[in-house]
């Protein structure tokens, strides 16, 4: 029980922490909000041109849009977050204090980005999707279920982020400087979790493996739970995806960290 | 006999009368080291900086990897073919990455301000913007222009375009004039950053998020919008409003043809009036300090 | 135009070749302070980081200048290097008014900031050099002249060809040390010089300074909390507190305003009362630690020895007196005369 404490502390200070970023807030709401405009209006227009393209009807695709924008910080497509910190702790050395430290490495680093992302959720989300919905007709469900189980779905894939990012960061053990492998991560990401194009619109074998990946329980997953394209049956396998990602990369990122402790320990720190 | 020595080195840099020519050869001059200084960092990771290479290379490109997806449900967007798209995309790109490369780390002013090492860049004997502007100088940029380039080779290809010398004329016309437009909004929203030392993210909108905007066909947007970037902040005149001449297609506001020409001159007052912002941010970082 | 005028005059020999290299005429920099004073309301307060400050600094001197946090040291050397433009008063340093010719003026001077590190940080030592050599457009033979004097002195030569990254603290001082003195400054200014080095490092710091003083003839000032600093460097002294000139003079006169004492902090082996020894009293007992306050100017050695012979020790350590004790007896002092 004194653990669970540990990291609910944790995870309110990283929440109150980005909180006191105010204007950096507003500014990423106003990136967003922008990106949205950009964004929706193409999509206008490609739907325009092929209604019901990848099962969505048009306003269901301008809600996508607006979706991706508000969970954008939120589940950290784009990275951000706890891991140039890390990484950081791992050029200087400093990683080696926190191995000594009596709280679980791993544990740690989540319950902080639990707490980032549940302040960007709010911070960073509500207001796009509020223009969003003033701007465009949107199709946002009126039942609270759908809503909760939609957020759930954003749980499970701010896990698998976590997972990846912790993965990526780790390496840094081994490249000294992490920018190159971050990097093709965050492209990774932006483009097979969909936040630049659906990925139920990305043609034949290509769709297949995009689905398949990790990175669509970042946005794809939650997205179509809240557009109500997964209930029943459908909504509980979507979430064994999302939860068989999270598992599975969480328990890698736990190998890894262990083979980066005992590299910790043959250097002396 | 030190006293005499301080006098003839004070001496010796009594000739230099700070004339505007000189600082503009200064800035160039204090650019090219800073930027060689950074070369040289990056190179001291090989390993990291192939793959941010490859990073930018592939980043920029799956920008147009999306596009080609769009194409490859539908023939039209917005009533462009995807040759048309192409070469507005490859306009944008190409003249974004210039300014990318030039001066992309710009965005990184409020953090020095936050931090304090701004002022190591104040005691030196050279302008100001020129050293941010050389700050992490980073090659592997040359990989969003390489792209750019690439796709405008393939939407040269295919695109029927009716040459005329003039049209021939402004294709580098329009990559340089769009390089400065951008450079007059990164240089800006640096001189906000002295006001707001948190809001890169805001200049971001405007750098990445405009040259997103103009990969797409102006028919796309509301007309609003199209009105926003044409007469506010005139992105449009980096590529919409030329690009559309050189293609024969209607612009969706009802300009005079002579309009296409006008790149070069939005470009100069563009700058013109960054560099009035700029000044303008370093006073008020000068008198307040923070 | 006024300008010209102004420049004319400063770059009259009188001024130039009179005691008056720094000289600052009632400078003052007022900082507009936004506070939150609830919910999107804020409140605009005027700070006066520096208040109407008054000196001059004659060409050779090395003056250390304290005060603690906040005081306004770091303003008024951001004013004197011209980052920073004075909210009002009259400000020269070598005839220039620094922050209309801030460029002109950086020729001329030399900057350490002690907590910021000019060099760069993946590529060896020697590269940064190389780059103020080009930037400050040094004169190839003045270049290595300076450049074997500075790695002489302060023993950088095998360090030239390691990455800055690789430097300790110490050796990364020193390293920003040569890096301000390759253009030959007229002055330099060195802001908490020794705040975080070890013991060796700071005295090698405070050799080098002290030689760069008596045989280049350069103007010091620095900035420091380290009162040993200015013991081993500076005959004057300048003290700001609240943004304010409190004190201008020689160390010594500093010593009989605020006769600082040093503390000894005692472990015994058990909770004894407290110690009862001569020239020395105890300030503070917390179980078996003790802490006795003596005079600055006395050494430790016999009155540790005493206290050995009487009591049952098990540790001991001597606390320098800090800038802000001796300022804070500076105002009792004031306060009571």
């Amino acid at each position: 029980m004194g653990t669970w404490r540990l990291y609910t502390a944790v995870a309110a200070g990283a929440f109150r922490r980005y909180a006191t970023y105010r204007v950096a807030t507003a500014a990423g709401v106003f990136t967003n909000t922008v990106f949205g405009l950009i964004l929706a209006y193409t999509y206008i227009a490609l739907w325009d041109e092929r209604p019901g393209l990848g099962g969505y009807d048009q306003s269901q695709a301008v809600t996508y849009v607006w979706l991706g924008q508000g969970l954008l910080a939120a589940v950290a497509v784009m990275g951000g977050g706890f891991e140039d910190e890390l990484i950081e702790r791992i050029r200087t050395g400093d990683i080696a204090i926190d191995l000594y430290r009596p709280a679980d490495l791993q544990m740690w680093w989540l319950a902080a980005d639990v707490g980032r992302s549940a302040f960007q959720l709010l911070g960073r989300g509500v207001v796009p999707m509020a223009f969003g919905g003033l701007v465009f007709h949107l199709a946002l469900p009126a039942d609270a279920g759908t809503w909760l189980a939609f957020l759930v779905a954003v749980v499970l894939g701010l896990l698998v982020s976590f997972a990846i990012r912790y993965l990526v960061a780790l390496l840094a053990f081994w490249f000294m400087d992490g920018a190159g492998v971050q990097q093709l991560a965050v492209l990774a990401g932006l483009f097979f979790s969909g936040m630049t194009l659906p990925l139920n619109v990305f043609p034949g074998a290509l769709g297949e493996l995009a689905r398949a990946l990790p990175w669509s329980a970042l946005l794809q997953a939650p997205a179509d739970v809240l557009l109500g394209e997964r209930t029943g049956f459908a909504l509980w396998r979507t979430y064994a995806f999302q939860a068989a990602w999270a598992v599975g990369l969480l328990a890698v990122g736990r190998m890894v960290q262990s083979a980066a402790t005992r590299r910790v320990v043959v250097q002396g720190g | 006999m030190a006293d005499l020595q301080a006098q003839e080195r004070h001496d010796a840099h009594r000739g230099f009368p700070p004339t505007g020519r000189s600082r503009v050869v200064d800035g160039l001059r204090a650019y090219r080291l800073i930027a060689w200084m950074w070369i040289r960092s990056t190179m001291a990771y090989r390993a990291s900086f192939a793959m941010t290479v490859f990073g930018n290379f592939a980043g920029t490109a799956l920008d147009f990897v999306a596009i080609l997806l769009m194409f490859s449900r539908v023939d039209e967007l917005g009533g462009y073919s995807l040759g048309e798209v192409a070469f507005l995309y490859g306009l944008s790109s190409a003249a974004f990455g210039l300014t990318d490369l030039a001066l992309g780390s710009v965005d990184r002013l409020g953090q020095r301000v936050r931090d304090g090492t701004l002022d190591t860049l104040l005691v030196r004997p050279a302008p100001v913007l020129a050293q941010v502007a050389a700050d992490r100088f980073a090659l592997r940029r040359l990989g969003r222009i390489t792209q750019g380039l690439l796709v405008l080779g393939y939407a040269l290809v295919v695109v029927d375009i009716s040459w005329t010398p003039l049209k021939v004329l402004m294709m580098p016309v329009m990559v340089v004039s769009g390089a400065a437009i951008f450079a007059s909004v990164f240089v800006a929203g640096a001189a906000f950053q002295f006001v707001a030392q948190d809001a890169s993210q805001v200049q971001n909108s405007f750098t990445y998020g405009g040259t997103t905007l103009l990969q797409y066909p102006p028919t796309v947007f509301a007309k609003d919008l199209v009105r926003g970037v044409t007469f506010v902040v005139p992105l449009a005149f980096v590529n919409w409003v030329p690009a559309l001449y050189v293609l024969d297609l209607p612009y969706p506001l009802d300009l005079p043809e002579w309009v296409a020409f006008l790149p070069p001159l939005v470009a100069v007052v563009c700058c013109a009036l960054s560099g009035v912002a700029w000044r303008a941010g370093l006073r008020s970082y000068r008198s307040t300090g923070s | 135009m006024d300008t010209q005028t102004d420049t004319q005059k400063d770059f009259g020999p009188a001024d130039d070749h009179g005691d008056d290299f720094i000289r600052l005429d009632g400078v003052e920099k007022v900082f507009d302070v936004r506070k939150k004073t609830g919910f999107m309301r804020s409140e605009r307060r005027q700070v006066r980081a520096v208040d109407s400050i008054s000196f001059a600094v004659a060409r050779g001197e090395m003056v250390g200048y304290i005060g603690p946090n906040g005081a306004g040291k770091s303003t008024t050397i951001k004013m004197l290097t011209g980052i920073l433009t004075p909210s009002g008063g009259r400000l020269r340093v070598a005839g220039i008014d620094p922050s209309r010719e801030r460029t002109r003026l950086a020729h001329r001077i030399g900057v350490v900031f002690g907590q910021r590190t000019t060099l760069w940080w993946d590529l060896p030592l020697i590269d940064s050099y190389r780059l103020m050599h080009r930037m400050y457009r040094i004169p190839d033979a003045r270049y290595a002249e300076n450049l074997d004097r500075c790695v002489e002195l302060l023993e950088l030569a095998e360090l030239l060809d390691v990455p800055v990254r690789q430097l300790s603290l110490g050796q990364r001082m020193r390293g920003d040390i040569a890096a301000a003195l390759l253009h030959d400054p007229e002055v330099l200014y060195l802001d908490e010089p020794t705040i975080g080095l070890d013991v060796i490092s700071k005295a090698k710091v405070r050799e080098f300074l002290r030689h760069l003083n008596a045989e280049q003839g350069t103007t010091v000032l620095l900035t420091t909390h380290d009162l040993t600093d200015i013991e081993q460097l500076c005959r004057r002294v300048m003290v700001i507190d609240h943004g304010r000139l409190m004190y201008d003079g020689p160390l010594t006169g500093l010593h009989e305003i605020g006769e600082s004492e040093r503390t000894l902090v005692v472990d015994l082996e058990r909770e004894l009362p407290p110690i009862e020894v001569e020239s020395a009293r105890v300030v503070k007992v917390e179980g078996p630690r003790q802490w006795l306050a003596f005079p600055a100017a006395q050494s430790a050695a016999p009155l540790v020895a005493r206290i050995a012979a009487a009591y049952p020790l098990v540790d001991l350590s001597v606390r320098e007196p800090d800038i802000e004790a001796v300022i804070s007896r500076m105002y009792a002092e004031k306060a009571t005369s």
